[in-house]
């Protein structure tokens, strides 16, 4: 068991060593798409604050079911540890 | 609690808190900020409140009826803007595709449905905040 952990940890290590450095422009995340919004999300959005343009503009949709993850971490909460009795429970 | 200095303290601050996360919200497409940051702002205003004031005053400023309502209809709000998009003959969820006027660059109307789907997601993140608070309070006491 401890052999399979440190074989795991290995492989995880020699893969970070293996990512490209911080901060170097010729990076494969700098790519057309972040281009894309910092050159055009001002005309395109019509908002100032780029990450707005992405959040609730380019990425709606993510933003939409991050809100129903909301509503339904909410709704466990109170299904778990709501403990008042409703009226005419038949107590 | 019942020390006057934090009830004091608090009773001077609380309302700037409060009017500061609903201008972030309401900026949040103009200015530094958004819905997300806005809405929590908001809501630990109400949480500080009532951890400084205790449940039932807490309680009194904002019902359970209340918060389960924006809960939902926040939720609703959303997808509705989403519609918008749909009737105008665009995809769910469009702004400019959809033809609506982006408005001048940095007013506070700029965007279109921007800044209305960022006031539903800010009442929505703070009324989570107010609920899952007060869940687990009463759940304790």
């Amino acid at each position: 068991m401890l052999l399979i952990l440190l074989l795991v940890a290995y492989v995880v290590v020699v893969a970070v060593t293996e990512l490209p450095p911080y901060g170097i422009a010729g990076n494969p995340v700098h790519n057309q798409v972040s281009q894309r919004y910092i050159e055009s999300a001002w005309e395109e959005t019509g908002v100032l604050n780029m990450i707005t343009a992405v959040v609730l503009d380019y990425r709606a949709y993510d933003t939409m079911f991050e809100t129903i993850v909301l509503f339904t971490a909410v709704l466990a909460v109170i299904i778990t540890l709501k403990t008042t009795e409703r009226e005419g429970d038949g107590k | 609690m019942t020390d006057f200095i934090l009830k004091r303290v608090a009773a001077l601050l609380l309302p700037f808190i409060q009017m500061y996360g609903l201008y972030v919200i309401l900026h949040g497409h103009v200015s530094p900020g958004g819905s997300f940051a806005g809405g929590i702002v908001v809501g630990l205003a109400f949480i500080a409140f009532t951890t400084i004031y205790g449940l039932k005053k807490g309680r009194a400023k904002i019902s359970e009826k209340a918060t389960a309502l924006v809960e939902s209809y926040g939720t609703l709000w959303y997808g509705l803007m989403g519609m918008v998009g749909v009737f105008k003959g665009a995809p769910f969820l469009a702004n400019k595709m959809a033809g609506i006027d982006l408005g001048e660059l940095g007013a506070l109307s700029s965007g279109g449905l921007i800044g209305l789907i960022g006031l539903g997601v800010g009442i929505r993140v703070s009324s989570t905040m107010i609920t899952l608070f007060f869940t687990m309070i009463e759940e304790e006491s």
